[in-house]
């Protein structure tokens, strides 16, 4: 059947529109491109009038091939494959040019524009001849979740899976679950005891039947694809035996050895070398620290295994891999504080009494190193005055543009909780406040209430210089009080730094490991900022609370909740659909050489040594295309991707190409490479 | 190591101390200076109010006139260091900008390509280029005992900085650690000293004065170390002024850390300028450093 | 509470500042969070901090903004510009609001225009500055009065050889004068 191709160039009102003559573009395809039998161009081609118009011209002027010109493939994709398989077309005989990210949005010459539109154009028409029916793959849906990360997002998440019976593996990096939540004292704006709500939720996720937990361990890898992952986690050798131990704590509580606890108590506390971060923690089993542990140090000690009363501790323990099955991921891998120390101007680390805001979580919680005391660093003196200062990292171009989101309410928790405890004055230096859910406006209309001020500048400095006896030995907050348009200077006796709230420094390789990309920020980067805020360009993978952006308890609570009701659809749909874009090998053509199967980064590819030829496994198969180069007699292809298909391709790009020699151009040409640079 | 040196005017005539311990300090680290022949003067900020493309024709002249077989250009004065590096600097990132000074610049035969010399702090160079071995290997009289004040002021640590922290600058800090003087902890290191506003507001400069003098005898310094002829001036010849302004009684040496570098190396204190400050370092040298004395 | 004016030159005001500045660009960023009204050694003796400056320079106030001492008081510590949030080049865009305050003939910096003038004027003539004749022209025709404070420090600035009553003058005058000449020609004088 010869192919007759229809073309279809969107005008997204005036985001295309604006920048490229979409009308000349379709005319120039009808009249210059070979067995285009139709083209046209639309003001919204993914409103359902245009999807129909794509419809009829299948059905009426009998189309084989379509290409829609319009924006990114990741927006509309699926949306126009399913209007042609609903006019009786194979949804793969449907190729997208995307000239909307690629050009309109790029570039401000339409000259150029429209030119760079027409060999995109070209280019996906002279693909999509060449395209081939196929079938979508079809996968069962594992009912088991990995959920990384044991805050609580991810704790949601596993919860509401569990909760519906179906099993969750939770891995978790730190001794215990509970993430950062655990460390702080009241939480806003109805300043619940953190504790109170979050080790409830713990003790269920560690007792739950369908729970598996992993702590103290680290994903480690992960492939396959949506519906039938397979992954790797190392358990972190804890020194201790889980199976034996009881959680009594005799270990702890007879280690002789002490170091300052940068982790659970940010420097504020200390703990054993043999620890668990906090009395609550789940599990309850510790983990001995070989930095700290005398054993490990100088191969004396055993305190530990000593007074062990069922023989738990074992010095040889080793790291542990466990490979799990699972049908969908769920990231909740949250965030670090931001190091106050890169702004030496605030004193962070020079000024004893200059703290973070999660060093202070830790010195008013009244599980805390100072049993919930407000005390300056000497460990007994009440502050008189306390100086909160705002966006420490954050809305910071040369640390971190964005605003945290959190900070400002957590410093208005902050001046609740000393003027609470103390009789201090309570100093907020904000730029902007955002107070912007439920019940953030009357806690700072509360904060206003009880006597905290509001000073609007951003601190420029924080200096124990005084310039008069009434700032001995205090530390002077400096700034611009921007609403009076004058300098002030505050003598405080404590200041907090509300740091910014950033990626985890591994996030990046965590993203690469689930396929998941980081925005400029490092965040993770969700599939639709709007739309699909949980899901990701990865099938099967969704992220919940602040690894994917800056987030409050609320916010990432709701998350974890979204990405567990997003994974349940996947259970409830027990069969999952996957690209049948996998490589395929031409058997006759195989001569056994066995480079694909080293070269393949899925471990897809098998040797058949009957037949002696490689065999290439779908299911783990990605289409990523290494074993179709590495071929040296030719006898792999990529489905979708074949040398055919993207030689014509690039032809297509190059359709004005041969033009400089022989007859004058009547477009300027090589202006449209450039935008393409 | 060979440099191009640009001693700027302060160090002609009231800052002569500066370029004659510099002198004698390059003597022993071995650092070969060659000055620029017939430099002119950078404009300090004054000619940016006025004018930018003239001020940075008038600073490129310099940067033209850098031996061509010189590519580092030391610079001891912080006005002239910032100065020529932000010249250099904004001719780069602005080629429109750059052709512009060339044109002017070939009005007198001169061309400058940005980016040919690169420009260094006198400290930069002692601190990154000799280090901290050749540097204590010289030391033959370590400033022990001495409690020394760094000053780093704005220019040389500020703008186009990168070669020490900004808000917290330490290299002048470790460097006389390496000499064995007792660095005090002095906040204010970094901290403006009113720059040419003693010539216009005389009560904004002397407040600013005042705090730095304030804050180095609060902390116990037995002196002050200048790397910039604005600051030692500023703190040196106004003190005077500052005391009588305020009924204070500062008396605080102020001098360059060149100096004291040339002291620790056993220079004499004649050959080093000492003796040329307002507010004499000599009761503090005879004081604390035996055998100091000139 | 004064309501402030439109005024049509005030329009393209901003415009004017950020061409004036190198990376005045991103001037616009201002978000007025006072980094450097708080940071400025001078701010206290502004009549406007520069955050306010900028407020002015965004609503069009050309008149306030050029007769403020606000960028006379800059002494180019540069602590603003190190610390702005926004990356904003605050001390060069208080040297551009030196320049077109004095191009406009309306520059309102007490004497430091005086100074700015006198001092490059002696760089033109020698091109070296020449401490002596800066102070001793600078004092006589801007501020006579303190010239009798000053005696004392001139004196002992002296006695210690560090003043000289002669310039020192470049060999190359002619050269350099020439670059002078050519480059103010292009760039306007202000």
């Amino acid at each position: 059947m010869p192919e007759k191709v229809g073309i279809y160039v969107c005008h997204c009102g005036s985001n295309i529109a604006g920048t490229i003559d979409v009308e000349e573009v379709a005319k120039w395809a009808g009249e210059n491109i070979d067995d285009v039998a139709v083209a046209r161009d639309y003001k919204f081609m993914c409103s359902s009038l245009g999807q129909k118009m794509i419809e009829e011209d299948i059905q009426q002027k009998g189309l084989n091939r379509v290409v829609v010109a319009a924006c990114s493939p990741s927006l509309h994709e699926k949306t126009f494959r399913r209007a042609c398989q609903n006019a009786g077309m194979n949804p793969y005989l449907f190729q997208m040019a995307n000239i909307r990210e690629q050009i309109s949005w790029v570039c401000q010459d339409k000259e150029v524009g429209t030119q760079k539109a027409k060999a995109l154009v070209c280019a996906a028409a002279e693909r999509v001849k060449r395209h081939k029916p196929l079938e979508p793959m079809k996968v069962k849906v594992n009912p088991a979740t990995l959920v990384v990360g044991g805050g609580i997002a991810g704790l949601q998440a596993t919860l509401e899976l569990a909760d519906a019976g179906y099993h969750v593996y939770l891995v978790e990096r730190e001794p215990s679950i509970g993430g950062h939540m655990a460390q702080f004292d009241k939480t806003f704006p109805t300043l619940d005891c953190s504790a109170c709500i979050l080790t409830p939720r713990m003790s269920e996720v560690g007792q739950h039947e369908n729970v598996t937990l992993l702590t103290y361990s680290e994903l480690e890898e992960v492939s396959g694809s949506v519906g039938e992952f397979k992954v790797k986690v190392r358990k972190k050798a804890r020194y201790v035996k889980e199976d034996l131990c009881t959680g009594c704590g005799i270990c702890v509580s007879k280690c002789p050895k002490k170091v300052v606890d940068h982790d659970f108590e940010a420097g504020l506390g200390h703990r054993p070398a043999i620890y668990t971060p906090f009395p609550q923690a789940v599990p309850r089993i510790p983990v001995i620290d070989t930095d700290s542990c005398i054993w490990f140090e100088r191969g004396k000690c055993r305190a530990c295994e000593k007074v062990c009363p069922t023989n738990a501790i074992d010095y040889e323990q080793e790291d542990e891999i466990v490979e799990l099955e699972v049908g969908n991921i769920i990231l909740a891998t949250g965030w670090k504080l931001f190091d106050c120390e890169k702004l030496p101007q605030y004193g962070h680390g020079r000024l004893p009494n200059v703290y973070t805001s999660m060093e202070f979580e830790r010195l008013c919680n009244a599980a805390g190193p100072t049993g919930g005391k407000i005390v300056l660093r000497d460990g007994k003196t009440e502050p008189e005055s306390v100086a909160i200062i705002h966006c420490v990292g954050s809305r910071d171009a040369r640390h971190n543009s964005y605003c945290s989101s959190v900070c400002c309410m957590a410093a208005m928790k902050f001046g609740h909780l000393v003027l609470e405890k103390t009789k201090a004055d309570v100093y907020s230096c904000y730029i902007d406040l955002r107070c912007n859910m439920k019940d953030y406006e009357e806690f700072y209309q509360r904060l206003l209430g009880e006597g905290m001020h509001f000073v609007r500048g951003k601190v420029a400095e924080v200096t124990e210089a005084s310039r008069t006896p009434f700032e001995n030995g205090k530390l002077v907050v400096q700034l611009e009080d921007t609403l009076l348009g004058r300098q002030r200077r505050i003598p405080v006796d404590m200041v907090i730094l509300m740091g910014a709230l950033e990626p985890q420094a591994d996030s990046k390789e965590m993203g690469l490991k689930c396929g998941l990309s980081c925005g400029t920020s490092g965040w993770f980067t969700e599939r639709h900022p709007k739309l699909d805020p949980v899901a990701t360009m990865t099938d099967g993978v969704f992220v919940a609370g602040a690894c994917q952006g800056p987030k409050d308890i609320p916010a990432s609570v709701a998350q974890g909740a979204a990405a567990a009701a997003r994974v349940q659809s996947m259970i409830a749909r027990g069969v999952v659909s996957i690209e049948p874009i996998v490589a395929s090998i031409d058997e006759d053509r195989c001569s056994g050489c066995r480079v694909c199967n080293n070269v393949c980064p899925y471990g897809a590819i098998d040797f058949n040594a009957e037949k002696e030829v490689s065999v290439i496994n779908t299911a783990l198969c990605k289409g990523c295309g290494t074993c179709v180069a590495a071929c040296p007699a030719n006898a792999i292809s990529g489905a979708h991707f074949t040398d055919e298909q993207v030689f014509a391709e690039i032809e297509g790009v190059l359709w004005d190409a041969g033009q400089d020699e022989g007859q004058a151009p009547e477009e300027p040409q090589r202006e449209a490479d450039s935008v393409v640079a | 190591m060979k440099y191009a040196y640009y001693p700027g005017c302060s160090l002609e005539c009231s800052s002569a101390a500066y370029d004659i311990s510099v002198r004698e300090v390059a003597d022993v680290l071995q650092l070969h200076l060659r000055e620029v022949d017939d430099w002119n003067c950078c404009g300090a900020t004054e000619y940016f109010s006025q004018d930018e493309l003239t001020a940075c024709s008038v600073i490129a002249r310099n940067l033209a006139l850098v031996d061509p077989q010189l590519d580092q250009l030391v610079a001891p004065c912080a006005a002239c260091y910032l100065n020529l590096k932000k010249t250099d600097h904004l001719m780069a990132e602005e080629p429109a900008f750059g052709a512009k000074v060339n044109e002017a610049l070939a009005a007198g035969g001169l061309h400058y390509d940005a980016g040919r010399v690169r420009v260094r702090h006198l400290l930069d160079v002692v601190y990154t280029d000799i280090g901290e071995t050749a540097i204590r290997d010289k030391v033959v009289r370590p400033l022990t005992g001495l409690k020394v004040a760094p000053y780093y002021g704005c220019q040389v640590v500020r703008p186009l900085n990168s070669f020490d922290n900004p808000e917290h600058p330490t290299r002048l800090d470790e460097l006389f650690t390496w000499l064995g003087a007792d660095v005090v902890n002095y906040p204010l290191k970094s901290h403006c000293c009113g720059g040419h506003m003693t010539q216009i507001s005389e009560a904004q400069a002397f407040e600013l004065i005042r705090r730095l003098l304030q804050c180095a005898v609060e902390n116990g310094a037995d002196m002050i170390l200048c790397m910039c002829p604005m600051c030692q001036l500023n703190l040196d010849a106004y003190q005077r002024q500052v005391n009588n302004y305020f009924s204070t009684s500062y008396n605080i040496p102020i001098v360059f850390f060149t100096q004291m570098l040339g002291l620790a190396f056993g220079i004499e204190p004649g050959k080093l300028g000492i003796g040329k400050e307002i507010i004499p370092i000599e009761p503090v040298l005879r004081a604390k450093l035996s055998g100091a004395t000139a | 509470m004064i309501t402030i004016p439109a005024d049509k030159r005030g329009l393209t005001f901003l415009d004017d500042v950020v061409a004036e500045t190198p990376g005045g660009e991103r001037l616009v960023h201002c978000m007025q969070c006072g980094s450097c009204g708080g940071s400025c050694p001078n701010g206290p003796d502004m009549d406007h901090t520069p955050r306010t400056l900028f407020a002015l320079i965004e609503a069009g106030q050309r008149d306030r903004v050029l007769k403020s001492n606000t960028m006379w008081r800059c002494v180019s510590c540069y602590s603003c510009t190190s610390r702005c949030p926004q990356n904003i080049p605050i001390t060069d865009v208080m040297y551009a609001l030196k320049r077109i305050s004095l191009r406009e003939g309306v520059a309102n910096g007490s004497d430091a225009p005086a100074l700015a003038r006198t001092f490059t004027g002696l760089l033109d003539k020698y091109g070296r500055s020449f401490e002596f004749g800066l102070a001793s022209r600078y004092y006589l025709f801007n501020k006579p009065l303190s010239m009798l404070k000053m005696g004392p420090l001139g004196l002992s600035m002296f006695t210690k050889g560090r003043m000289s009553l002669i310039p020192t003058k470049i060999r190359q005058l002619g050269q350099l004068q020439a670059i002078i000449k050519k480059a103010k020609e292009m760039g306007g004088e202000a």
